[in-house]
């Protein structure tokens, strides 16, 4: 539903030569690998041999994760490089977040970029096979990024072996554990025990997982040194990153920012709101809303939103308008998150279930008078208790939904039922699944 | 710290049966749903024998006592 409708790219704040959006092609059109060629250098063919210096050159660049964790990349990158056995690079292109499509544009409209950020990436740790993965609803992706792997099947033969895998179109398929285990076992979900893949991954082998964006943020920096990458962003993150904008504003998109642009400096390159703003949902469906008067003052980067209790995650920014209940939205929101769960722990499995209900139920002006008391001892109960972060997630929001709308909750605790309740939700759910 | 150990659940394998926390209160609760919560941190030496037993009758195998290397 979102993957087939990208919006149009209104033009980025940052469409400074070299960075991430300058590489997009409009809808229709296609960068041949030969006019790609000549604006950036093919990757080195496919060696055994870690290279340390492009690994430092990504640690000076200071690059960070840009899936949702914000991990240093180049500690992942020399942790792989440093295992006994041949790594892979496994590119993360699931993007199991509703409200993101930054990864499906990126791979849709910069697929050689991508291509040679993952590419470079197994120079790096000195991997031989690279595997994308891609979610099966991201059919503009998947085309864009097999035409451009058979465009390099010809003309770079040399290069690292590329292997292109459908993704279960879920929220916990992206999951870094949970895609390592779709390759080796086909189920998307996180497997038992407690390794990591950067030790033993795809076939026990140590393996880098890394989100799309981040792969193509390294080819840059491969093409235009870290000092340049530093030059924008913030010093604890540097660079720019690719925000997925959604809501009440007249230009919605995915927009290239500076880490650690103001929110209202994305609302004004975006043509402004369309309504009196309600709230903001910052990192999306496993992140936080922030209330107005913070969104006003928040600089987009962790630091910043971390400032005011918020998470940045993989770069959502959704504007509630005021119009909107915010309740409504996020009672919605916790009864997707509910049936996206891999349906292996059990405080996973009945706890954000029985969040779903109590959300319902006070939205709909019928909770008892303990259901507040209720929903806060489940957060805490629920919290660190699954195989992988994605309950975390889910606790997270729902926090941040009830400090948000507080006075919006109070009124519904006492029996007022939503009366927007015929209003379809703004934020954006893909069909119900029920889980695994 | 070195030596001391730790109860941990797989949460994965947990399937509820609850009967950690009926031979184990001191160090285990359970949830509304009937899954175990661990009390956090090392646990003393007088429950090591409670805690063994605990962990021998977890129907599902998914209690374990780690010791900190």
């Amino acid at each position: 539903m979102k993957r087939n409708s990208l919006p149009s790219l209104p033009p980025p704040p940052v469409g400074e030569p070299g960075r991430l959006s300058s590489f997009f092609t409009p809808p229709g059109s296609w960068t041949t690998l030969a006019e790609h060629r000549r604006r950036f250098p093919a990757p080195p063919p496919a060696r055994r041999q870690p290279d340390g210096t492009l690994i430092e050159m990504v640690e000076r660049a200071g690059l960070r994760g840009r899936g949702g964790a914000s991990f240093p990349t180049a500690a992942k990158l020399r942790a792989v490089a440093a295992g006994k056995r041949q790594p892979v690079v496994l590119a993360n292109g699931s993007e199991g977040e509703p409200a993101s499509y930054k990864d499906a544009l990126i791979m849709t409209s910069a697929p050689h970029l991508v291509l040679d950020g993952a590419l470079l990436a197994a120079s790096a740790v000195g991997a031989e096979e690279v595997i994308v993965g891609i979610a099966l609803d991201m059919r503009a992706a998947r085309a864009a990024i097999d035409r451009a792997e058979r465009e390099r099947y010809a003309a770079e033969p040399s290069s690292a072996r590329i292997r292109i895998i459908d993704v279960p179109a879920r929220y916990v398929a992206g999951e870094e554990r949970a895609l390592v285990n779709l390759v080796n076992r086909g189920r998307a979900i996180p497997p038992q025990g407690t390794s990591r893949p950067f030790e033993r991954g795809v076939a026990g082998r140590p393996t880098l997982v890394q989100n799309v964006e981040t792969l193509a943020h390294l080819a840059t920096i491969r093409r235009n040194g870290p000092d340049w990458f530093r030059s924008v962003g913030t010093a604890e993150t540097p660079g720019t990153m690719l925000v997925s904008l959604g809501g009440a504003v007249a230009d919605p998109g995915v927009y290239e920012i500076e880490v650690g642009t103001t929110f209202v400096d994305l609302l004004s390159a975006a043509g402004g709101a369309t309504e009196r703003i309600g709230g903001v949902l910052t990192g999306g469906y496993s992140g936080t809303w922030l209330r107005t008067e913070e969104a006003v003052r928040v600089t987009l980067d962790q630091k910043g939103l971390s400032a005011v209790g918020g998470f940045l995650g993989c770069g959502v920014v959704s504007v509630l308008p005021a119009s909107a209940c915010g309740l409504r939205e996020s009672s919605a929101v916790l009864r997707w998150m509910a049936g996206e769960t891999a349906g292996q722990c059990g405080p996973c499995v009945y706890g954000l279930a029985a969040i779903a209900d109590a959300t319902e139920s006070l939205r709909a002006g019928r909770a008892d008078g303990r259901v507040l008391e209720r929903l806060e001892r489940w957060s805490g109960d629920v919290e660190g208790r699954g195989a992988c972060r994605f309950p975390d997630g889910a606790v997270r929001f729902l926090r941040s939904a009830l400090r948000t709308f507080a006075a919006d909750i109070e009124k519904h605790a006492k029996g007022y039922p939503c009366i927007r309740a015929d209003q379809q939700p703004m934020l954006p759910l893909p069909l119900m699944t029920r889980a695994a | 710290m070195k030596g001391q150990r730790q109860l941990r659940v797989d949460p994965i394998g947990c399937t509820g049966h609850g009967i950690c926390a009926e031979l184990l209160p001191e160090l285990i609760r359970l949830d509304d749903w009937g899954y175990p919560i661990i009390k956090n941190g090392p646990f003393p030496a007088s429950l090591l024998d409670h805690a063994r037993r605990a962990v021998t009758a977890c129907p599902a195998l998914a209690l374990r006592i780690t010791t900190d290397r």
